[in-house]
């Protein structure tokens, strides 16, 4: 499918969601209720098959803070791209998706341990690089007087 | 009823725990894996990475775009050019730059002699994992030609820097063709070499025919891409689904194995060796005259929006991807590294089987830490 | 004195040339105990000679445990393309002298929780074991400390003894790798313990006899390895392979497997202690090599082709000790060998190999010998 298919076909399967033509890929914004429902449509469905999640990034907006799904099906070629936002900073939940592709799960560990944002239902949810008395570096309000120089 | 529950039964004390790194000859760094075991056979396998992580992600956050590229070579430290490659063409991509067919060129023969070299330093390792210590030295001295090569033309052995946005940081040196032309030549003399001491080994094919099966399927859903991926019969090589640099022109072949276990990696990453030196074979005699690099602005500053870009290095598909507020620094920079994912996986095809089949599935898996850790 | 035997030996029997005289040590050793018999009382001839021997097979011991070493590393340069040690000294010749000193003067590493007298104990069993073994092995014509009557069996009990300390270290250590490498190592022996005396019994079958010195004597017409048609070629190459095993060396080195167990067994040691089982290994090599050069390829008797008399006594001329070093170093070579060149085994491979293979192969061998034996077709 291409983009505009692709498009049709996420609006047809979750209701009206805010899709935008990226440069590269189909993004959509996802609130987080409906992400993990989304997710395993987008996995399951014979149209679509993204069978591949090849990247999880986490993000810091500022106000908010957001997880962005890189998917891709190895199976008809398209990619599409998850955004998914959520405005509670001292405790931001959002559901893991690491029972619908394996790779979550080593993912959503770094983007806990790196920006602090919890997954329900992971199975293993521990940080992975730095220890339990560390911050969450990659949060942009993240201060370390001794290891960060700013010029 | 309820005391009962509370005693081991015999099967469970014998469970016990070892410690395999951070320093152990066999996890090629500093990565430890919390292994457990019943006598000699594998339980499960825990990873606890994060021993070199140097925050290069908030690094980049800070600093400018032909900045980070001397940060990328310190990740996967043996595809040091690859990573290059990647930032470079996530920055033009984004500048919408268009690069002159002689930058694409010497771009893709330097990521296949960096491939090479790459797979040359696995094989010695590999080898040596199986208690093959005469592999070290036959993969080091024919990789010592590729990084003579490298040092020729770009100053650096190992880490070499050489990409930068726009093209390249210097042209290439005038023996460039010839010392590539001999290499070739004399690899394409010596692999056969690397076979009859390993590959035809009956005891390696003992050791490594069956461990570690993986699956097509859970490749795919760990994302183990590379040659370890390709091994299971995942088809995942950018390089043929997204061509960049001048990958759309040579005509090579992507090893695509069924098996799925050590062997068909090892396999999958010696004929590799091979598909490389046919795509430096038809690209070296035909490089394109013209300029090095493309006059950028002094300042780079991306445009607004997000930017990711896919290469495939020696051990999978790395992928950057770049949030741009439009300054001269990222907002965010991820790197997909294709060692995070691949270890992820190790748990799953190394239970059941006995310590000495989890070294050779480490190594098969052909793990580099600080990619794991960035 | 020696030439004076020499001489009176040569004028009374004009007809064995004087090499022949010269090369036989029993003369030496005869006339040795024949003046300290006159010198001292029984009991003190005793403990002179046991002090002689002893002193000499320690000071042979260090120097075949440094020349092994050598050896080694420059074989094993030699299969990776490499020079080996060539700074210290020509050729490199002190480099195992200096690392010898290196190892005398580091610090021997106390380790918490672990049992002391056992961890301080288990060195010493493993270098004692290869050291008794030295004793029955016949260097030359009368060059042997004691000619055991059941040497063959002797040799094979006290080599195999070193498998107790293999297994105290592990154990003592405190340390779970140093475990898994002894129980393995334990394993290993126990098995492949089988093999080693079903091939030489092989050869006893043929000899009939279990004195290694009547053994050395029945190849003066030819060695066993060429004399027991294809059972003795079999039982040698079974040999090779489950005495490589017993010293936990080549493809077999699964007890200190490096690249698994970072070093087995002996992870937990340091300086001397450390040098003491790395110093057994060789020596245990060094026996395994000579037990194969004597009971396979004639010991220290020259190379005999049937009825060439003069290719006979050009070969006579050579010193026994030579050809007997010269073949146990062609066996260590081979053992070098295997270990640069093959991958290692796992454990149950290991094992398979032993007793699906080695052992159903061996009990039949040895059925064939007895058979080749009894009807006389041996050569």
């Amino acid at each position: 499918m291409d983009k505009i298919q692709l498009g049709e076909f996420i609006n047809s399967i979750a209701g009206a969601l805010e899709i935008k033509e990226g440069n590269q890929y189909l993004e959509v914004t996802v609130p987080p209720s409906l992400l993990y429902k989304l997710a395993r449509q987008l996995r399951e469905k014979e149209e679509s098959q993204f069978d591949f999640l090849f990247c999880i990034t986490g993000v810091d907006y500022g106000a908010d803070l957001g997880v962005i799904y890189h998917l891709r099906s190895t199976i008809y070629d398209h990619s599409v791209v998850l955004k998914t936002r959520t405005s509670d900073r001292e405790n931001p939940i959002l559901d893991s998706v690491a029972d619908i592709w394996h790779a979550a799960d080593f993912h959503e560990r770094e983007v806990y341990d790196l920006l602090g944002i919890k997954f329900k239902n992971h199975p293993d949810l521990r940080r992975l690089f730095l220890d339990n008395s560390w911050g969450f570096p990659l949060r942009k309000d993240y201060v370390d007087d001794v290891n960060i120089v700013t010029k | 009823m309820e005391e009962k529950e509370k005693i081991a039964t015999p099967d469970e004390l014998q469970e016990y725990f070892i410690n395999m790194g951070p320093q152990h000859p066999s996890t090629h760094g500093v990565l430890r894996l919390l292994v457990s075991l019943k006598g000699e056979m594998v339980q499960s396998v825990q990873p606890h990475v994060g021993y070199i992580h140097s925050g290069i992600e908030k690094m980049c956050e800070s600093i400018t775009y032909p900045q980070i590229i001397h940060l990328t070579d310190r990740m996967d430290y043996l595809s040091a050019h690859i990573n290059n490659e990647a930032v470079c063409l996530n920055v033009e991509k984004a500048l919408e730059v268009d690069i002159p067919d002689r930058i694409k060129v010497i771009r893709t023969i330097m990521s296949e002699l960096t491939r090479i070299q790459s797979h040359q330093l696995w094989w010695a390792s590999f080898g040596m994992d199986l208690g093959g210590l005469t592999c070290f030295f036959y993969g080091l001295r024919d990789r010592e030609k590729v990084l003579d090569i490298f040092e020729e033309t770009c100053g650096g052995r190992m880490i070499v820097s050489y990409s930068c946005p726009g093209g390249l940081m210097y042209d290439i040196h005038p023996n460039f063709q010839k010392r590539v032309k001999d290499f070739i030549k004399y690899f394409r003399k010596i692999l056969p070499e690397y076979d009859q001491l390993l590959s035809g080994n009956v005891i390696f094919h003992e050791r490594s025919k069956g461990i570690g099966k993986l699956t097509k399927e859970d490749a795919i859903s760990f994302g183990i891409t590379g040659p370890s991926g390709r091994a299971s019969g995942f088809s995942c090589d950018v390089r043929k689904h997204e061509p960049y640099s001048a990958y759309d022109r040579v005509h090579f072949n992507e090893v695509l194995l069924t098996e799925g276990d050590t062997f068909s990696r090892y396999i999958a990453r010696i004929e590799e060796m091979r598909e490389s030196m046919n795509i430096i074979e038809q690209l070296i005699d035909n490089i394109p005259e013209g300029p090095f690099t493309v006059k950028m602005k002094p300042v780079i500053k991306l445009p607004e929006g997000e930017y990711y870009q896919r290469v495939e290095t020696a051990r999978g598909e790395l992928g950057v991807f770049v949030i741009s507020d439009g300054n001269k620094n990222p907002y965010r920079v991820k790197f997909r590294s294709p060692n995070f994912c691949n270890l992820s996986v190790l748990d799953h095809i190394s239970r059941g089987f006995k310590i000495a089949d989890l070294v050779a599935i480490g190594g098969s898996l052909d793990l580099i830490i600080p990619d794991i850790d960035r | 004195m020696l030439l004076d035997i020499v001489i009176n030996k040569s004028v009374t029997a004009l007809s064995v040339p004087w090499w022949k005289v010269v090369y036989d040590f029993s003369a030496l050793t005869e006339w040795i105990d024949k003046s300290l018999h006159n010198a001292m009382s029984p009991f003190w001839t005793t403990i002179m000679e046991l002090l002689i021997i002893g002193v000499l097979i320690l000071l042979f011991y260090a120097l075949v445990g440094l020349f092994l070493v050598y050896a080694e590393r420059k074989v094993c340069a030699f299969m990776q393309n490499r020079l080996g040690p060539n700074r210290v000294g020509p050729f490199g010749i002190f480099q195992t002298i200096a690392d010898l000193f290196k190892l005398l003067f580091k610090e021997l590493v106390p380790i918490k929780n672990a049992d002391g007298f056992l961890f301080n104990l288990a060195p010493f069993i493993v270098i004692i074991a290869s050291f008794m073994a030295i004793a029955a092995i016949p260097f030359a014509k009368g060059l042997q400390a004691v000619d055991l009557n059941i040497g063959v069996l002797y040799v094979i009990a006290v080599s195999a003894m070193g498998v107790i300390g293999v297994l105290l270290a592990g154990w003592s250590s405190n340390n779970k790798y140093s475990l898994i490498g002894a129980m393995r190592s334990g394993a290993q022996i126990v098995s492949y313990e089988l093999s080693v005396g079903l091939a030489l019994i092989t050869i006893v079958i043929l000899a009939g006899s279990m004195q290694l010195s009547v053994i050395v004597e029945a190849q003066r017409d030819g060695w066993f390895i060429f004399k027991g048609h294809i059972p003795a070629f079999l039982a040698f190459i079974i040999f090779l392979i489950s005495s490589t095993a017993e010293t936990n060396r080549g493809p077999f080195d699964l007890a200190e497997a490096e690249s698994e167990l970072t070093a087995g067994y002996h992870t937990e040691y340091s300086g001397i202690k450390f040098a003491f089982f790395f110093l057994a290994e060789y020596i245990n090599m060094f026996i395994v090599a000579s037990i194969a050069a004597t009971v396979f390829l004639g010991g220290w008797m020259p190379f005999h082709v049937g009825h060439w008399e003069g290719f006979n006594h050009i070969m006579d001329f050579i010193p026994p000790f030579i050809w007997y070093i010269g073949k146990t170093f062609f066996v260590i070579f081979i053992m070098m060998w295997f270990k640069w060149t093959f991958p290692r085994l796992r454990i149950d491979q290991l094992l398979t190999l032993e007793w699906k293979y080695l052992l159903p192969i061996n009990l039949v061998n040895v059925l064939i010998m007895a058979f080749i034996v009894l009807m006389g077709w041996h050569f």
